[in-house]
Protein backbone atom coordinates (compact mmCIF):
# COMPACT_ATOMS: atom_id res chain seq x y z
CA UNK A 1 0.00 0.00 0.00
CA UNK A 2 1.34 3.39 -0.89
CA UNK A 3 2.50 5.49 2.05
CA UNK A 4 2.90 8.65 -0.01
CA UNK A 5 1.71 11.74 1.78
CA UNK A 6 2.00 15.50 1.43
CA UNK A 7 4.15 17.22 4.04
CA UNK A 8 1.27 19.12 5.58
CA UNK A 9 -0.84 16.01 5.95
CA UNK A 10 2.01 13.79 7.23
CA UNK A 11 3.00 16.29 9.93
CA UNK A 12 -0.57 16.90 11.12
CA UNK A 13 -1.42 13.20 11.16
CA UNK A 14 1.75 11.83 12.74
CA UNK A 15 3.16 14.58 15.00
CA UNK A 16 1.04 15.74 17.96
CA UNK A 17 1.50 18.44 20.59
CA UNK A 18 3.54 17.04 23.48
CA UNK A 19 5.20 14.31 21.41
CA UNK A 20 8.85 13.30 21.69
CA UNK A 21 10.20 13.87 18.19
CA UNK A 22 13.60 12.82 16.89
CA UNK A 23 14.65 14.68 13.70
CA UNK A 24 18.06 13.32 12.84
CA UNK A 25 20.76 13.81 10.23
CA UNK A 26 24.35 14.59 11.26
CA UNK A 27 25.06 17.80 9.29
CA UNK A 28 23.80 15.77 6.31
CA UNK A 29 20.06 15.23 5.59
CA UNK A 30 18.58 17.55 8.23
CA UNK A 31 14.78 17.63 7.71
CA UNK A 32 14.33 21.42 7.51
CA UNK A 33 11.19 21.26 5.35
CA UNK A 34 9.47 19.17 8.04
CA UNK A 35 10.68 21.50 10.79
CA UNK A 36 9.26 24.48 8.92
CA UNK A 37 5.92 22.72 8.47
CA UNK A 38 5.74 21.95 12.22
CA UNK A 39 6.40 25.64 12.91
CA UNK A 40 3.65 26.63 10.44
CA UNK A 41 1.27 24.22 12.18
CA UNK A 42 2.21 25.81 15.53
CA UNK A 43 3.06 22.45 17.09
CA UNK A 44 3.91 22.95 20.78
CA UNK A 45 5.24 21.29 23.97
CA UNK A 46 7.45 19.01 21.90
CA UNK A 47 10.42 17.16 23.37
CA UNK A 48 12.92 17.61 20.57
CA UNK A 49 15.70 15.05 20.15
CA UNK A 50 18.84 15.57 18.04
CA UNK A 51 22.54 15.03 18.66
CA UNK A 52 23.16 18.48 17.18
CA UNK A 53 20.12 20.79 17.53
CA UNK A 54 21.54 22.84 14.63
CA UNK A 55 19.61 25.68 12.98
CA UNK A 56 16.48 23.54 12.65
CA UNK A 57 15.91 23.32 16.41
CA UNK A 58 17.14 26.89 16.93
CA UNK A 59 14.25 27.91 14.65
CA UNK A 60 11.74 25.59 16.34
CA UNK A 61 12.80 26.78 19.80
CA UNK A 62 12.43 30.43 18.70
CA UNK A 63 8.99 29.63 17.27
CA UNK A 64 7.85 28.20 20.61
CA UNK A 65 7.51 24.54 19.53
CA UNK A 66 9.82 23.08 22.18
CA UNK A 67 9.30 22.30 25.87
CA UNK A 68 12.37 20.13 26.26
CA UNK A 69 15.57 19.38 24.36
CA UNK A 70 17.49 16.09 24.41
CA UNK A 71 20.87 16.73 22.78
CA UNK A 72 24.65 16.41 22.85
CA UNK A 73 26.16 19.42 20.99
CA UNK A 74 24.30 22.71 20.56
CA UNK A 75 26.37 24.98 18.36
CA UNK A 76 26.46 26.27 14.78
CA UNK A 77 29.23 24.04 13.35
CA UNK A 78 32.29 26.02 12.35
CA UNK A 79 30.44 29.32 12.98
CA UNK A 80 29.41 29.87 16.60
CA UNK A 81 26.32 29.84 18.77
CA UNK A 82 22.68 28.91 18.38
CA UNK A 83 21.32 32.08 19.95
CA UNK A 84 17.63 31.10 20.18
CA UNK A 85 18.74 28.01 22.12
CA UNK A 86 20.93 30.19 24.34
CA UNK A 87 18.16 32.74 24.96
CA UNK A 88 15.84 29.93 26.03
CA UNK A 89 18.43 28.37 28.36
CA UNK A 90 19.99 31.55 29.73
CA UNK A 91 16.88 33.78 29.92
CA UNK A 92 13.81 31.57 29.43
CA UNK A 93 12.87 33.37 26.16
CA UNK A 94 10.35 32.74 24.57
CA UNK A 95 9.81 30.06 27.24
CA UNK A 96 12.02 27.98 29.53
CA UNK A 97 13.61 24.96 27.88
CA UNK A 98 14.25 21.83 29.90
CA UNK A 99 17.56 20.20 28.97
CA UNK A 100 18.54 16.55 28.99
CA UNK A 101 22.16 16.46 27.93
CA UNK A 102 24.49 13.70 26.75
CA UNK A 103 27.64 13.32 24.72
CA UNK A 104 27.24 12.17 21.10
CA UNK A 105 28.17 8.62 22.08
CA UNK A 106 25.67 8.63 24.95
CA UNK A 107 22.72 9.87 22.89
CA UNK A 108 23.55 7.65 19.90
CA UNK A 109 23.62 4.70 22.31
CA UNK A 110 20.18 5.63 23.73
CA UNK A 111 18.68 5.41 20.24
CA UNK A 112 20.56 2.18 19.55
CA UNK A 113 19.12 0.63 22.73
CA UNK A 114 15.64 1.76 21.65
CA UNK A 115 16.18 0.30 18.20
CA UNK A 116 17.45 -3.00 19.62
CA UNK A 117 14.61 -3.44 22.10
CA UNK A 118 16.78 -3.57 25.23
CA UNK A 119 16.28 -1.28 28.28
CA UNK A 120 19.84 0.10 28.34
CA UNK A 121 23.28 -0.21 26.80
CA UNK A 122 26.65 -0.01 28.56
CA UNK A 123 29.59 2.23 27.69
CA UNK A 124 33.14 2.90 28.85
CA UNK A 125 32.41 6.61 28.59
CA UNK A 126 31.44 9.19 31.25
CA UNK A 127 33.85 8.34 34.11
CA UNK A 128 35.33 11.59 35.41
CA UNK A 129 32.85 13.80 33.54
CA UNK A 130 30.24 15.99 35.27
CA UNK A 131 27.58 14.92 32.75
CA UNK A 132 26.22 12.10 35.00
CA UNK A 133 25.97 14.63 37.85
CA UNK A 134 23.53 16.84 35.89
CA UNK A 135 21.80 14.01 34.04
CA UNK A 136 20.60 11.23 36.38
CA UNK A 137 19.71 9.07 33.36
CA UNK A 138 23.43 8.30 32.97
CA UNK A 139 24.05 5.63 35.60
CA UNK A 140 26.69 3.20 36.73
CA UNK A 141 26.24 -0.46 35.96
CA UNK A 142 28.23 -3.53 37.01
CA UNK A 143 28.88 -6.11 34.32
CA UNK A 144 27.25 -9.37 35.53
CA UNK A 145 29.92 -11.40 33.70
CA UNK A 146 33.20 -9.67 34.61
CA UNK A 147 32.24 -7.48 37.56
CA UNK A 148 33.59 -4.45 35.70
CA UNK A 149 32.13 -1.04 36.55
CA UNK A 150 30.71 0.65 33.44
CA UNK A 151 28.24 3.42 32.74
CA UNK A 152 24.88 3.04 31.03
CA UNK A 153 22.16 4.99 29.27
CA UNK A 154 18.50 3.99 28.98
CA UNK A 155 16.72 3.18 25.72
CA UNK A 156 15.06 6.12 23.99
CA UNK A 157 11.89 5.33 22.03
CA UNK A 158 10.56 8.61 20.59
CA UNK A 159 6.93 8.94 19.48
CA UNK A 160 8.03 10.00 16.01
CA UNK A 161 11.19 9.94 13.89
CA UNK A 162 11.42 12.41 11.01
CA UNK A 163 14.25 11.51 8.64
CA UNK A 164 15.38 12.97 5.31
CA UNK A 165 16.95 10.67 2.68
CA UNK A 166 17.98 10.56 -0.96
CA UNK A 167 15.30 8.20 -2.26
CA UNK A 168 12.56 5.76 -1.34
CA UNK A 169 9.83 3.78 -3.03
CA UNK A 170 6.20 4.44 -2.15
CA UNK A 171 6.26 1.69 0.49
CA UNK A 172 8.98 3.59 2.35
CA UNK A 173 11.99 1.41 1.53
CA UNK A 174 14.57 4.14 1.96
CA UNK A 175 18.09 4.34 0.56
CA UNK A 176 20.80 6.59 1.94
CA UNK A 177 24.42 7.17 0.99
CA UNK A 178 27.01 9.50 2.44
CA UNK A 179 26.96 10.11 6.21
CA UNK A 180 24.29 8.01 7.89
CA UNK A 181 24.58 9.40 11.44
CA UNK A 182 21.96 7.72 13.63
CA UNK A 183 19.23 7.52 10.96
CA UNK A 184 18.82 3.77 11.23
CA UNK A 185 18.76 3.77 15.04
CA UNK A 186 16.18 6.59 15.08
CA UNK A 187 13.97 4.77 12.55
CA UNK A 188 13.99 1.51 14.52
CA UNK A 189 13.62 3.21 17.93
CA UNK A 190 10.62 5.42 17.15
CA UNK A 191 6.96 4.39 17.27
CA UNK A 192 6.10 6.25 14.05
CA UNK A 193 8.44 7.09 11.17
CA UNK A 194 8.14 9.78 8.50
CA UNK A 195 10.65 9.65 5.67
CA UNK A 196 11.20 12.67 3.45
CA UNK A 197 13.05 12.10 0.19
CA UNK A 198 14.55 14.01 -2.68
CA UNK A 199 13.27 11.43 -5.17
CA UNK A 200 10.60 8.80 -5.37
CA UNK A 201 11.84 5.68 -7.16
CA UNK A 202 10.24 2.39 -8.12
CA UNK A 203 10.66 -0.72 -5.99
CA UNK A 204 12.65 -2.09 -8.93
CA UNK A 205 15.34 0.57 -8.33
CA UNK A 206 15.45 -0.31 -4.62
CA UNK A 207 15.68 -4.03 -5.33
CA UNK A 208 18.57 -3.50 -7.77
CA UNK A 209 20.74 -2.30 -4.83
CA UNK A 210 19.39 -3.73 -1.54
CA UNK A 211 22.60 -3.06 0.42
CA UNK A 212 21.88 0.65 0.15
CA UNK A 213 18.51 0.38 1.93
CA UNK A 214 19.00 1.87 5.41
CA UNK A 215 15.36 1.97 6.52
CA UNK A 216 12.97 -0.81 5.44
CA UNK A 217 9.44 0.11 4.45
CA UNK A 218 8.05 -2.00 7.28
CA UNK A 219 9.22 0.71 9.73
CA UNK A 220 7.83 3.63 7.72
CA UNK A 221 4.40 5.23 8.17
CA UNK A 222 4.61 8.03 5.60
CA UNK A 223 6.78 8.94 2.63
CA UNK A 224 6.94 12.61 1.66
CA UNK A 225 8.63 13.61 -1.59
CA UNK A 226 10.22 17.01 -1.01
CA UNK A 227 13.11 18.01 -3.28
CA UNK A 228 15.50 20.53 -1.64
CA UNK A 229 13.81 19.60 1.66
CA UNK A 230 17.07 19.47 3.62
CA UNK A 231 18.33 22.97 2.66
CA UNK A 232 20.35 24.71 4.17
CA UNK A 233 21.88 21.35 5.16
CA UNK A 234 22.90 19.08 2.30
CA UNK A 235 22.10 15.87 0.49
CA UNK A 236 25.07 13.92 -0.88
CA UNK A 237 24.80 13.66 -4.65
CA UNK A 238 22.02 16.29 -4.82
CA UNK A 239 23.16 19.61 -3.31
CA UNK A 240 25.95 21.00 -1.13
CA UNK A 241 25.55 22.50 2.32
CA UNK A 242 24.66 26.20 2.20
CA UNK A 243 27.61 27.30 4.31
CA UNK A 244 26.87 30.97 3.53
CA UNK A 245 23.46 30.64 5.12
CA UNK A 246 24.90 28.87 8.19
CA UNK A 247 27.33 31.80 8.55
CA UNK A 248 24.49 34.33 8.16
CA UNK A 249 22.44 32.54 10.84
CA UNK A 250 24.93 33.87 13.42
CA UNK A 251 23.57 37.42 12.91
CA UNK A 252 19.98 36.39 12.28
CA UNK A 253 19.64 34.27 15.42
CA UNK A 254 21.56 36.79 17.55
CA UNK A 255 18.75 39.33 17.08
CA UNK A 256 15.24 38.14 18.06
CA UNK A 257 13.70 40.72 15.70
CA UNK A 258 15.65 39.47 12.71
CA UNK A 259 14.90 35.89 13.62
CA UNK A 260 11.17 36.67 13.72
CA UNK A 261 11.50 38.38 10.33
CA UNK A 262 13.26 35.31 8.96
CA UNK A 263 10.45 33.03 10.17
CA UNK A 264 7.83 35.43 8.74
CA UNK A 265 9.45 35.49 5.33
CA UNK A 266 10.82 31.96 4.88
CA UNK A 267 8.52 29.82 7.05
CA UNK A 268 5.13 31.51 7.58
CA UNK A 269 5.48 33.45 4.32
CA UNK A 270 5.56 30.33 2.12
CA UNK A 271 2.97 27.55 1.95
CA UNK A 272 5.46 24.74 1.38
CA UNK A 273 9.02 23.77 0.44
CA UNK A 274 8.36 24.18 -3.28
CA UNK A 275 7.52 27.86 -2.77
CA UNK A 276 10.61 28.21 -0.53
CA UNK A 277 12.82 26.81 -3.27
CA UNK A 278 11.16 29.02 -5.93
CA UNK A 279 12.17 32.04 -3.84
CA UNK A 280 15.88 31.16 -4.20
CA UNK A 281 16.54 29.83 -7.71
CA UNK A 282 20.15 31.05 -7.74
CA UNK A 283 20.88 29.26 -4.46
CA UNK A 284 19.80 25.92 -5.84
CA UNK A 285 22.00 26.41 -8.92
CA UNK A 286 24.97 27.41 -6.73
CA UNK A 287 24.66 24.32 -4.54
CA UNK A 288 23.89 21.65 -7.12
CA UNK A 289 26.17 18.60 -6.71
CA UNK A 290 28.77 17.49 -9.23
CA UNK A 291 28.42 14.03 -10.80
CA UNK A 292 30.77 11.57 -9.09
CA UNK A 293 29.09 8.17 -9.60
CA UNK A 294 30.34 4.97 -8.00
CA UNK A 295 31.33 1.86 -9.93
CA UNK A 296 28.48 -0.63 -10.35
CA UNK A 297 28.61 -3.93 -8.47
CA UNK A 298 27.42 -7.33 -9.55
CA UNK A 299 24.53 -8.74 -7.50
CA UNK A 300 24.42 -11.88 -9.66
CA UNK A 301 24.94 -15.41 -8.42
CA UNK B 1 65.83 33.91 14.26
CA UNK B 2 65.14 33.17 10.65
CA UNK B 3 63.08 35.21 8.25
CA UNK B 4 60.41 32.54 8.48
CA UNK B 5 59.96 32.97 12.20
CA UNK B 6 58.89 36.58 11.96
CA UNK B 7 56.91 35.71 8.86
CA UNK B 8 54.76 32.96 10.36
CA UNK B 9 51.55 34.01 12.08
CA UNK B 10 50.57 32.69 15.51
CA UNK B 11 47.87 30.66 13.80
CA UNK B 12 50.45 29.04 11.50
CA UNK B 13 52.71 28.40 14.47
CA UNK B 14 49.93 26.56 16.32
CA UNK B 15 48.85 24.55 13.28
CA UNK B 16 52.41 23.49 12.44
CA UNK B 17 53.23 22.56 16.05
CA UNK B 18 50.08 20.44 16.24
CA UNK B 19 50.84 18.78 12.88
CA UNK B 20 54.32 17.79 14.10
CA UNK B 21 52.86 15.87 17.05
CA UNK B 22 51.43 13.31 14.61
CA UNK B 23 53.30 10.22 13.39
CA UNK B 24 52.81 8.70 9.97
CA UNK B 25 50.31 5.86 9.86
CA UNK B 26 48.44 6.92 12.98
CA UNK B 27 44.66 6.86 13.22
CA UNK B 28 43.48 10.35 14.12
CA UNK B 29 40.05 11.46 15.31
CA UNK B 30 39.70 14.90 13.74
CA UNK B 31 37.72 17.89 14.96
CA UNK B 32 36.95 21.21 13.31
CA UNK B 33 39.14 24.34 13.42
CA UNK B 34 42.90 24.20 13.95
CA UNK B 35 43.04 20.38 14.44
CA UNK B 36 41.41 19.95 11.07
CA UNK B 37 44.00 22.14 9.37
CA UNK B 38 46.86 20.55 11.33
CA UNK B 39 45.88 17.04 10.33
CA UNK B 40 45.48 18.02 6.69
CA UNK B 41 48.88 19.78 6.80
CA UNK B 42 50.51 16.66 8.27
CA UNK B 43 48.86 14.50 5.63
CA UNK B 44 50.29 16.68 2.86
CA UNK B 45 53.80 16.82 4.35
CA UNK B 46 55.36 14.26 6.74
CA UNK B 47 52.47 11.86 7.26
CA UNK B 48 50.93 10.76 3.95
CA UNK B 49 49.57 7.60 5.60
CA UNK B 50 47.58 9.24 8.41
CA UNK B 51 44.10 7.77 8.66
CA UNK B 52 41.60 10.57 9.25
CA UNK B 53 38.46 9.55 11.11
CA UNK B 54 35.67 12.01 11.76
CA UNK B 55 33.02 11.44 14.43
CA UNK B 56 30.45 11.85 11.66
CA UNK B 57 31.49 8.36 10.51
CA UNK B 58 33.90 9.20 7.65
CA UNK B 59 36.82 6.74 7.76
CA UNK B 60 40.02 7.50 5.85
CA UNK B 61 38.66 10.81 4.58
CA UNK B 62 40.66 12.69 1.92
CA UNK B 63 38.83 16.01 1.68
CA UNK B 64 39.73 18.07 -1.39
CA UNK B 65 38.54 21.21 0.41
CA UNK B 66 38.94 22.02 4.08
CA UNK B 67 35.74 20.89 5.74
CA UNK B 68 33.86 23.67 7.53
CA UNK B 69 32.10 21.12 9.68
CA UNK B 70 32.91 17.55 10.66
CA UNK B 71 29.92 16.48 8.59
CA UNK B 72 31.08 18.09 5.34
CA UNK B 73 30.21 16.20 2.13
CA UNK B 74 33.86 16.47 1.01
CA UNK B 75 34.71 14.00 3.81
CA UNK B 76 32.58 11.38 2.11
CA UNK B 77 33.73 11.76 -1.50
CA UNK B 78 36.83 9.57 -1.84
CA UNK B 79 36.78 8.23 1.76
CA UNK B 80 37.80 4.64 2.52
CA UNK B 81 34.57 3.96 4.30
CA UNK B 82 31.49 5.41 5.93
CA UNK B 83 29.98 4.02 9.11
CA UNK B 84 27.18 5.01 11.44
CA UNK B 85 27.85 7.06 14.57
CA UNK B 86 27.13 4.20 17.00
CA UNK B 87 29.77 2.27 15.03
CA UNK B 88 32.39 5.00 15.04
CA UNK B 89 32.05 5.44 18.79
CA UNK B 90 31.88 1.73 19.66
CA UNK B 91 33.98 -0.13 17.06
CA UNK B 92 36.63 2.53 16.49
CA UNK B 93 36.87 4.69 19.62
CA UNK B 94 35.69 2.39 22.43
CA UNK B 95 37.43 -0.60 20.83
CA UNK B 96 40.71 1.32 21.21
CA UNK B 97 41.56 1.93 17.56
CA UNK B 98 42.04 5.71 17.80
CA UNK B 99 45.66 6.81 18.39
CA UNK B 100 45.14 10.55 18.64
CA UNK B 101 42.23 12.82 19.51
CA UNK B 102 42.23 16.62 19.39
CA UNK B 103 40.37 18.67 21.99
CA UNK B 104 39.98 22.26 23.12
CA UNK B 105 37.64 24.12 25.42
CA UNK B 106 36.40 27.35 26.94
CA UNK B 107 38.12 26.40 30.21
CA UNK B 108 40.99 24.09 31.13
CA UNK B 109 42.64 23.41 34.50
CA UNK B 110 46.22 22.38 35.34
CA UNK B 111 45.39 18.67 34.88
CA UNK B 112 44.02 19.09 31.36
CA UNK B 113 40.36 18.70 32.31
CA UNK B 114 38.18 20.60 29.86
CA UNK B 115 34.89 22.50 29.99
CA UNK B 116 32.86 23.02 26.82
CA UNK B 117 29.47 22.99 28.57
CA UNK B 118 28.74 26.07 30.65
CA UNK B 119 30.19 29.18 32.27
CA UNK B 120 28.59 29.68 35.69
CA UNK B 121 26.17 27.30 37.35
CA UNK B 122 24.84 24.51 35.10
CA UNK B 123 21.24 25.21 36.09
CA UNK B 124 21.57 29.02 35.95
CA UNK B 125 24.22 29.52 33.28
CA UNK B 126 25.97 32.81 32.67
CA UNK B 127 26.97 31.53 29.23
CA UNK B 128 25.65 28.34 27.79
CA UNK B 129 28.29 26.65 25.58
CA UNK B 130 27.61 23.91 22.99
CA UNK B 131 28.36 20.93 25.26
CA UNK B 132 30.30 17.72 24.80
CA UNK B 133 29.63 16.54 21.29
CA UNK B 134 32.15 13.72 21.00
CA UNK B 135 34.67 15.37 23.34
CA UNK B 136 33.82 13.44 26.53
CA UNK B 137 34.34 10.04 24.87
CA UNK B 138 37.42 11.15 22.92
CA UNK B 139 38.96 12.32 26.23
CA UNK B 140 38.05 9.01 27.85
CA UNK B 141 39.06 6.62 25.10
CA UNK B 142 41.67 7.91 22.60
CA UNK B 143 45.24 6.67 23.22
CA UNK B 144 46.50 10.23 23.55
CA UNK B 145 44.97 13.69 23.44
CA UNK B 146 46.39 16.84 21.90
CA UNK B 147 44.81 20.00 23.30
CA UNK B 148 44.86 23.12 21.14
CA UNK B 149 43.55 26.40 22.55
CA UNK B 150 44.31 30.10 22.93
CA UNK B 151 46.29 31.01 26.06
CA UNK B 152 43.94 33.26 28.04
CA UNK B 153 43.61 33.77 31.77
CA UNK B 154 39.85 33.30 31.57
CA UNK B 155 40.41 29.91 29.88
CA UNK B 156 43.39 28.61 31.89
CA UNK B 157 41.60 28.49 35.21
CA UNK B 158 42.24 27.23 38.72
CA UNK B 159 38.86 25.47 38.82
CA UNK B 160 36.45 24.50 36.04
CA UNK B 161 32.78 25.48 36.20
CA UNK B 162 31.99 22.05 34.68
CA UNK B 163 34.11 19.03 33.73
CA UNK B 164 32.88 18.04 30.28
CA UNK B 165 35.90 15.96 29.28
CA UNK B 166 38.25 14.35 31.77
CA UNK B 167 41.98 15.01 31.58
CA UNK B 168 43.98 13.73 34.58
CA UNK B 169 41.15 14.75 36.98
CA UNK B 170 42.88 15.60 40.28
CA UNK B 171 46.23 14.28 39.05
CA UNK B 172 48.43 11.30 39.82
CA UNK B 173 46.85 7.97 38.92
CA UNK B 174 43.23 9.26 38.96
CA UNK B 175 42.57 8.04 35.40
CA UNK B 176 43.67 4.50 36.24
CA UNK B 177 41.53 4.49 39.38
CA UNK B 178 38.48 5.39 37.26
CA UNK B 179 39.43 2.74 34.70
CA UNK B 180 39.63 5.29 31.87
CA UNK B 181 41.06 3.39 28.93
CA UNK B 182 42.58 6.29 27.00
CA UNK B 183 45.99 7.73 27.89
CA UNK B 184 44.87 11.30 28.61
CA UNK B 185 46.34 14.60 27.42
CA UNK B 186 49.88 14.46 26.05
CA UNK B 187 50.43 18.08 25.18
CA UNK B 188 48.76 21.52 25.15
CA UNK B 189 49.51 23.80 22.21
CA UNK B 190 48.62 27.47 22.71
CA UNK B 191 49.33 30.71 20.88
CA UNK B 192 52.22 31.30 23.30
CA UNK B 193 53.90 27.94 23.73
CA UNK B 194 53.78 24.21 24.29
CA UNK B 195 52.95 22.53 27.59
CA UNK B 196 53.32 18.90 28.60
CA UNK B 197 52.25 16.95 31.70
CA UNK B 198 54.50 15.76 34.53
CA UNK B 199 54.56 11.95 34.31
CA UNK B 200 54.05 11.61 38.07
CA UNK B 201 51.76 14.40 39.28
CA UNK B 202 50.16 14.87 35.84
CA UNK B 203 50.29 18.64 36.33
CA UNK B 204 50.90 20.84 33.30
CA UNK B 205 54.47 22.07 32.72
CA UNK B 206 55.52 24.79 30.26
CA UNK B 207 57.98 23.14 27.87
CA UNK B 208 58.65 25.73 25.17
CA UNK B 209 57.78 29.29 24.17
CA UNK B 210 56.90 30.23 20.61
CA UNK B 211 59.37 32.69 19.04
CA UNK B 212 58.52 36.15 20.37
CA UNK B 213 56.44 34.93 23.31
CA UNK B 214 57.67 35.54 26.88
CA UNK B 215 57.39 33.65 30.13
CA UNK B 216 55.72 36.70 31.70
CA UNK B 217 53.01 36.61 29.03
CA UNK B 218 52.40 32.94 29.73
CA UNK B 219 52.24 33.48 33.49
CA UNK B 220 49.88 36.45 33.11
CA UNK B 221 47.56 34.34 31.03
CA UNK B 222 47.54 31.28 33.28
CA UNK B 223 45.19 31.21 36.26
CA UNK B 224 47.39 29.07 38.51
CA UNK B 225 51.09 29.16 39.53
CA UNK B 226 52.49 27.48 36.43
CA UNK B 227 55.39 25.04 36.59
CA UNK B 228 58.03 25.46 33.91
CA UNK B 229 60.67 23.08 32.54
CA UNK B 230 64.18 23.45 33.95
CA UNK B 231 65.34 24.54 30.52
CA UNK B 232 62.69 26.35 28.51
CA UNK B 233 62.97 25.68 24.77
CA UNK B 234 61.90 27.82 21.83
CA UNK B 235 59.30 26.16 19.64
CA UNK B 236 60.62 25.31 16.18
CA UNK B 237 58.99 27.69 13.67
CA UNK B 238 57.25 26.43 10.51
CA UNK B 239 59.47 25.39 7.61
CA UNK B 240 59.22 26.91 4.15
CA UNK B 241 57.48 23.79 2.93
CA UNK B 242 54.96 23.78 5.77
CA UNK B 243 54.15 27.43 5.14
CA UNK B 244 53.80 26.81 1.42
CA UNK B 245 51.31 23.98 1.97
CA UNK B 246 49.41 26.01 4.56
CA UNK B 247 49.21 29.13 2.42
CA UNK B 248 49.00 27.78 -1.10
CA UNK B 249 47.22 24.47 -0.72
CA UNK B 250 45.14 24.83 2.44
CA UNK B 251 44.46 28.56 2.84
CA UNK B 252 43.34 28.69 -0.76
CA UNK B 253 40.69 26.23 0.32
CA UNK B 254 39.52 28.36 3.21
CA UNK B 255 41.86 27.06 5.90
CA UNK B 256 42.96 30.32 7.40
CA UNK B 257 39.49 31.79 7.76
Amino acid sequence: MSKLARMQEAMSRLVHDGDTVVMEGFTHLIPFAAGHELIRQRRKDLTLVRLTPDLIFDQMIAAGCARKLVFSWAGNPGVGSLYAFRRAVEQGIPQPLELEEYSHFGLALRLQAGAAGVPFLPTRNFAGSDLPRVNPQIRRVTCPHTGEELWSVPALCPDVAILHAQRADEDGNTQVWGLVGVHKEAAFAARRVVVIVEELVSSEVIRRDPNRTLIPGLRVHAVVVEPFGAHPSYVQGYYDRDNDFYARWEEISHDPGRLAQYLDEWVFGVPDRHAYQQKMPATYERLRAREIPCAPVNYGY
Amino acid sequence: MSQLTTDATTYEMMVTTAARMLRDGEVVFVGIGIPNVAVNLARRTRCPNLVLIYESGAIGAQPDRLPISIGDPALVTGALGICSMPEVFQYYLQRGLIDVGFLGGAQMDRFGNLNTTVIGDYHKPKTRLPGSGGACEIAALARRILIVMAHKRRSFVERLDFVTSPGYLDGGDARQRLNLRGGGPQVVITDLGVLTFCTETREMVLESLHPGATLEQVRENTGWPLRTAAKLAVTEPPSTEELRVLRDELAARGAAS
